[in-house]
């Protein structure tokens, strides 16, 4: 029975099938960022035994949690990358992936964040941003649009957004992109590439969330939040030429930093190996 | 060949709003759980560019060739 009801190919490879369907709304962005990532790690080819996935508290901490086969740590809120720190160091040759929503990385984890991108250390965060904290309820989170009403905004929220894909590529992480999950197949590209580069890589990716964050706006349907991406997004090679005006409003998509820097936990190594030298000399 | 999990699909009607052939539409059918099912009414129309898979939240459409 369990057999037939999945039949997905890399479902059956990277999930643990006995627990879909899957835990969100219908409708939900995570849901597609599940799928996208999938795809990923599939034409990646990447054994599920050398991934450790690092979650926090949220919907889309529900993404990996539950549902991939690799080791999991569903840690404490906002506190993701702080524990993906720890096992990167420890355990180098694992692939460290931490997905996680808006809250949890830009909101409570806002300064492991830029700490982590500035050490630059070989992890990848996919930061699922639902522009609410969509779990308790929808309440204003730092990624929510400025103007719009939440569950904690009744009036419109009167606090600008944050740009946390700028933020990253500002403190010296080695990829940054942001894509939408209209944008199914950029994104699945911009994950391989995150998960390749070595160094600290970041892929935000704007997901709809049509119950907690829809009852506010009026946008009950998953596709009115995926026409609303296609309408509002703009190229980051068209975003450059624009001024700040034009830009207000608009999600500016594609890769935003690519660099090569020096990563931390090899660099940690090093200075290890040489203080082990001369101390034995 | 389109391939619908009756079991897994919510009815968010991603598919049927996105496919650029309009190959996929609403239909009268409700699974378990009460949620109205998408349908493949134009298959020869279908180009396999697998956007309805990759969309899908549930992971309840596979595109495969025949």
């Amino acid at each position: 029975m369990k057999e037939d009801k999945i039949f997905h190919p890399r479902a059956n490879k990277y999930l643990r099938t006995e627990m879909l369907p899957t835990a969100f709304c219908p409708g939900c962005g995570c849901g597609t960022v599940l799928n996208g990532f999938l795809q990923a790690l599939d034409e990646l080819k990447l054994d599920p035994k050398e991934l450790v996935f690092v979650t926090g508290i949220g919907c889309s901490s529900w993404i990996p949690s539950p549902y991939f086969k690799g080791d999991t740590l569903h840690t404490t809120h906002g506190r993701p990358i702080a524990f993906a720190t720890g096992v990167k160091v420890m355990k180098p040759d694992m692939k460290v992936i931490v997905i996680a929503g808006d809250g949890d990385i830009a909101g409570i984890g806002g300064n492991h964040l830029i700490h982590a991108a500035r050490r630059n250390i070989d992890i990848s965060v996919f930061m699922v941003n639902n522009w609410n904290y969509g779990m308790t309820g929808g309440q204003v989170s730092p990624t929510t649009p400025f103007g719009v009403r939440t569950g904690t905004t009744p009036y419109g929220s009167a606090e600008h957004q944050l740009e946390a894909a700028e933020v990253v590529a500002a403190a010296g992480a080695n990829y940054v992109a942001r894509w939408t999950t209209y944008h199914v197949f950029p994104m699945v590209k911009a994950m391989q590439e995150a998960l390749r580069v070595k160094g600290f890589s970041f892929v935000e990716i704007i997901a709809q969330c049509p119950v907690s964050y829809g009852k506010m706006v009026k946008m009950r349907r998953g596709s009115d939040f995926l026409k609303l991406y296609k309408e509002k997004s703009v190229k980051v090679e068209k975003a450059r030429q624009m001024s700040d005006e034009e830009l207000e409003g608009k999600i500016v998509v594609g890769k935003l930093k690519e660099r090569k820097r020096t990563e931390f936990v090899s660099t940690l190594r090093q200075i290890n190996e040489r203080f082990r030298q001369e101390l034995a000399n | 060949m389109i391939t619908i999990n009756e079991e897994l699909c919510k009815g968010c009607e991603i598919c049927t709003d996105f496919c650029p052939k309009k190959v996929l539409a609403s239909s009268n059918t409700i699974n378990k759980k009460g949620y109205y099912l998408p349908a493949a009414t134009h298959k020869d129309k279908c180009t396999g560019c697998r956007l309805c898979e990759l969309m899908c939240p549930e992971l309840a459409i596979l595109i495969s060739k025949e």
